[in-house]
């Protein structure tokens, strides 16, 4: 009932608040609660227990919930993040009904995502939170009428990447025995097409590179908490499913594909780093970056495509290359929606995001400008930062396996070139701090006041977070076991 | 009991006609309601009578031309239904109606608008049940005719007449196909009840009589190449009709396909044939159908094509024989296509147009409304957790498991159309929540609309999450 629980709070509370229920106390309480159960919920995996009703007959589908360490990794990230969405960004006056149960409905969507255990809803829940997404970024998007442009933009890419996807899973679940994930398991034809179709489909949603044009500008537009749900969180259900649905039913077709992936991926990276390299606008620059750090996330699936698509060892645990993306992807999440939250700060006090309208915030922001230094060293891969963690395992993974006198497999040159990322990562979020925070003080900066308590608080717990798990990533790794 | 509620439904129509002629109510409207209730008690007694320990013998004299099997349940309380719908709508939508029948808006000329649709409900009905090619082609004629004088009611407006002509002579054409087909294969089997087609030899005869009757079907349900009435006739009827037209004649051309096709889907020897007009013809829907409604800027007309593209999606249920897939689908069609048509005529009501634009900044003017719509909308381009989906979902599984069957090609339309429903299904959300309008004013939603709308989309969510009921409806 635990995990049911965890659905019901966000999808109630958003009902009440259109119904008329404070808005921002009942957001800001049911987040609070849901933190405190799937934090309990994810150390007692038990306790959570299982939920599964009958809702279709041919083909089966359940309506079934349930957690392993992979879905409570996630579902931690999906709770801490809401918290901190629901704490960031101002809401426009009179717009409180739309602006908080906008954010309780995606994280209803997201954690349905992560802990359903049935393809369909898996699925479904996805979607669920695709909706209010398109409508905040058109509704209360930064940017006159380009905001709907934008928006559009988005809803059109994502209803592909769904369309396509949804094409994927059904064929693959028309030749398993049911739709539950505990029946995942290769399938016997067509696995080339199931393959191909998840990786465009999951990929799109992801962003990756050709169809990532969608994700920097819709986060660049989006209000605060929506660019910190759906980069932090949302976005990682395509990972998660092609790590977990994915490589169990067609791990030969992704074999079949692996060049292809490996390719796009460092597109990824390289590509879309030296666009982010160019940006001259804060957001947008986030944004990019986030599209360039799903590279290695893939990176790390395709590690684990390479050793053969099992991503279960022996005991249960997770492989190495499956650990890795599980913990880059929590890593990112966390510093990708620390870094928006501080960007919309930014903006709240200067009026801008443009970097070269901004400067010497340093002197009037020293706590704003402490945090963004965090978050940007979190992203550049800074060891005792949680980021670190999960590049360095991803980067290893890459060569799990691998001997000094073999050849070079296409893995390992793809592990040798995407760790350039890295310095790029340095050469933008250097750049980025540098012209924000150093340097003259210029006229928007003048009067600025430092954050105040309320406005750090997401940003605390987001970099305990990242600090935490930096430290003693063993904290994530255990779930994983 | 049971096998007389036809009578009883036109029984109903005709003395409502009385009612109307030789002691009018006040206002004619109250027809409408008094219809409705008498098809509720009608939709009641069909429901106590369907239970399978009071099922009774079919009477000796009808037994030739009528089954009560659960399909034929499903169907006549699909129509009843929906017959049901339409005259709530229509009384919501009187102010419209009046003003097209009657140079100075009273309701004088109004009053068989009202009691028309039952006698479409009752040709719904005994069509439902018909086993005989004969019945099956009476009943549905006693439904055309009928859709015939409704279409073109608003007789002051051009548009509506029209939509008449256009009705009148492609429905008679297809009318002719149908007769014609049923000739042809009488001629090859010797018999029209169907029965008696089992294990047939396949001959040309008979299946360019199935063909035959495959297209005039296709005109029922806007399937191509007999799609291209839909649109115009859509714009042009009165609202609550073209709700009707889209729903009813749609079920009704289905039902009538089921029944008809069903044996020649089963044997091996004709299968392979009709799967394959049936394929074709789904191709060609899926295609017309989602390609033209992405350009339109008619909220009306806009509907109309998605009912054309929704067809595409029930022939190829047809075509894999994925019977129940194709009934649960014009289930949540009926309850998606009356939500929306109940929001459609209330903006005709309010704002004297049908353009997507006259939705602008309606999220403004009455959330309910906007957020209804919005989940209507969803459930139409098949949103994951409304009802529409599941519609979707088991098609596209008929048919991915059918690949023997249907192409690979057929399948990657089908999926692009799916896409492209996102996209013009979308633009009316984009509407209402990103634009913005000078007309602030709040819209009121009068009780029956409000209550319909709220029960309709209600039910989307609700069978879009939990959807065994509809099915173990279906049996």
């Amino acid at each position: 009932m635990l995990l049911a629980l965890l659905l019901i709070i966000p999808l109630a509370a958003s009902i009440a608040i259109l119904a008329g229920a404070p808005a921002r106390l009942t957001t800001l309480g049911a987040a609070a609660l849901n933190l405190i159960l799937g934090l309990f919920a994810a150390c007692c995996p038990d306790c959570a227990g299982t939920i599964s009703w009958l809702v279709l007959e041919s083909p089966a589908i359940h309506f079934s919930l349930g957690l392993d360490g992979m879905s409570a990794v996630m579902l931690v990230l999906s709770v801490i993040v809401t918290l901190a969405a629901a704490l960031s960004g101002s809401c426009p006056e009179g717009r409180e009904k739309l602006w908080y149960s906008s954010i309780l409905l995606i994280a209803a969507g997201a954690i349905g995502a992560f802990i359903s255990t049935d393809l369909f809803f898996f699925y479904a829940f996805h979607e669920l939170a695709l909706i209010p997404t398109f409508l905040m970024i058109g509704i209360l998007g930064r940017g006159g009428n380009e905001r709907k442009a934008v928006a559009w933009k988005t809803t059109v890419y994502l209803a592909f990447g769904s369309i396509v996807l949804l094409a994927g899973i059904i064929l693959a679940g028309t030749q398993l025995e049911s739709f539950s994930f505990e029946h995942l398991a290769a399938v016997e034809n067509h696995q080339n097409a199931i393959a191909l179709l998840l990786i465009i489909g999951f990929g799109t949603l992801v962003s990756l590179f050709p169809f990532h044009s969608w994700a920097a500008p819709a986060y660049a537009s989006a209000p605060a908490p929506i660019a910190m749900l759906h980069a932090g969180v949302l976005k990682k259900f395509g990972l998660y499913g092609l790590l977990r649905v994915g490589l169990a039913v067609a791990p030969e077709g992704m074999q079949h594909w692996l060049n292809l992936l490996l390719v796009l991926l460092l597109c990824n990276i390289i590509w879309v780093g030296f666009v982010t390299i160019n940006q001259k606008n804060l957001a947008s620059m986030l944004g990019n970056s986030s599209v360039m750090h799903m590279g290695y996330i893939f990176l790390a699936i395709a590690a684990a495509i390479a050793s053969g698509g099992n991503i279960f060892t022996a005991d249960g645990g997770l492989t190495l290359a499956a650990s890795a993306a599980v913990l880059l992807m929590f890593a990112h999440g966390i510093s990708i929606a620390l870094s928006f939250s501080l960007a919309d700060r930014i903006e709240a006090k200067t009026g801008t995001l443009e970097m070269n309208k901004l400067g010497g915030l340093a002197k009037t922001a020293p706590k704003l400008c402490f945090l963004f230094g965090l978050v940007a060293m979190a992203s550049i891969g800074l060891p005792g930062l949680a980021n670190f963690a999960g590049e360095i395992m991803v980067f290893l993974s890459g060569f799990e396996g691998w001997t000094s006198d073999q050849e070079l497999g296409p893995v390992q040159i793809a592990t040798i070139i995407a760790i350039w990322g890295v310095v790029m990562s340095a050469v933008y979020m250097l750049r980025a701090f540098r012209n924000t925070f150093q340097g003259p003080l210029e006229a928007k900066c003048e009067n600025v006041t430092d954050l105040s308590l309320l406005e750090k608080a997401p940003a605390i717990l987001l970099s305990l977070v990242l600090l935490a798990v930096g430290l003693y990533p063993n904290v994530l790794l255990n779930l994983l076991k | 009991m049971q096998y007389y509620l036809e009578f009883i439904v036109a029984g109903l129509g005709l003395v409502l006609l009385l009612w109307e002629a030789f002691a009018a109510p006040k206002k004619k409207a109250t027809l409408a309601i008094a219809g409705a209730a008498g098809l509720t008690v009608v939709l009641l007694a069909l429901i106590g009578t369907s239970c399978s320990s009071c099922a009774s013998e079919t009477p000796q004299w009808m037994a030739r031309f009528v089954n009560n099997d659960s399909y034929a349940l499903f169907f006549k309380g699909f129509a009843l239904i929906s017959t049901i719908l339409v005259l709530l709508m229509s009384f919501d939508f009187q102010k419209i109606i009046n003003k097209f029948t009657s140079p100075d808006g009273s309701d004088t000329n109004a009053g068989e608008f009202y009691c028309l649709p039952i006698f479409a409900c009752a040709g719904l009905m005994w069509m439902a049940s018909a086993t005989d090619l004969v019945s099956i082609f009476v009943a549905l004629e006693l439904v055309t005719i009928t859709f015939y004088v409704m279409v073109a009611f608003m007789r002051r407006n051009v548009g509506s007449l029209e939509a008449g002509v256009k009705y009148l002579i492609l429905g008679a054409l297809s009318t002719g196909f149908l007769v014609y087909g049923i000739a042809w294969v009488y001629g090859a089997t010797g018999t029209t009840e169907i029965a008696k087609f089992v294990d047939l030899e396949s001959s040309s005869a008979l299946l360019f009589g199935l063909a035959l009757i495959i297209i005039s079907l296709g005109f029922k349900v806007g399937a191509a190449p007999m799609q291209l009435w839909i649109p115009d006739v859509y714009q042009g009827a009165p609202t609550p009709i073209t709700a009707f037209l889209s729903v009813a004649s749609k079920a009704a051309g289905f039902g009538v396909a089921i029944t008809i096709l069903r044996p020649f889907l089963a044997s091996p020897a004709t299968q392979g044939s009709v799967v394959t007009i049936l394929v074709v013809m789904a191709a060609a829907t899926l295609l017309f159908g989602n390609l033209a409604a992405l350009s339109q800027t008619n909220f009306k007309r806009l509907l109309a094509y998605s009912s054309i593209a929704h067809a595409g999606f029930l022939l190829l249920g047809l075509a894999t024989s994925a019977f129940d897939s194709v009934l649960f689908y014009l289930a949540t069609y009926l309850v998606m296509t009356f939500a929306a048509f109940f929001v459609l005529a209330l903006i005709r009501s309010e704002e004297d147009s049908e353009e997507i634009s006259a939705l602008n900044g309606l999220a403004k003017r009455n959330p309910l409304l906007a957020g209804a719509l919005t989940i209507i909308m969803a459930s139409m381009a098949g949103v994951p957790l409304t009802a529409g989906f599941v519609g979707k979902f088991k098609i596209f599984e008929a048919a991915l498991s059918n690949l023997d069957k249907v192409s690979w090609l057929v399948i990657v339309i089908a999926f692009i159309g799916a896409a492209a429903g996102f996209y013009y299904y979308f633009k009316i959300i984009r509407a209402i929540y990103w634009n913005t309008n000078e007309n602030q004013s709040a819209i009121q939603l009068p009780l029956i609309t409000k209550v319909s709308v709220i029960v309709l989309t209600i039910a989307l969510l609700v069978f879009g999450v939990f959807p065994l009921p509809i099915f173990n409806l279906i049996g």
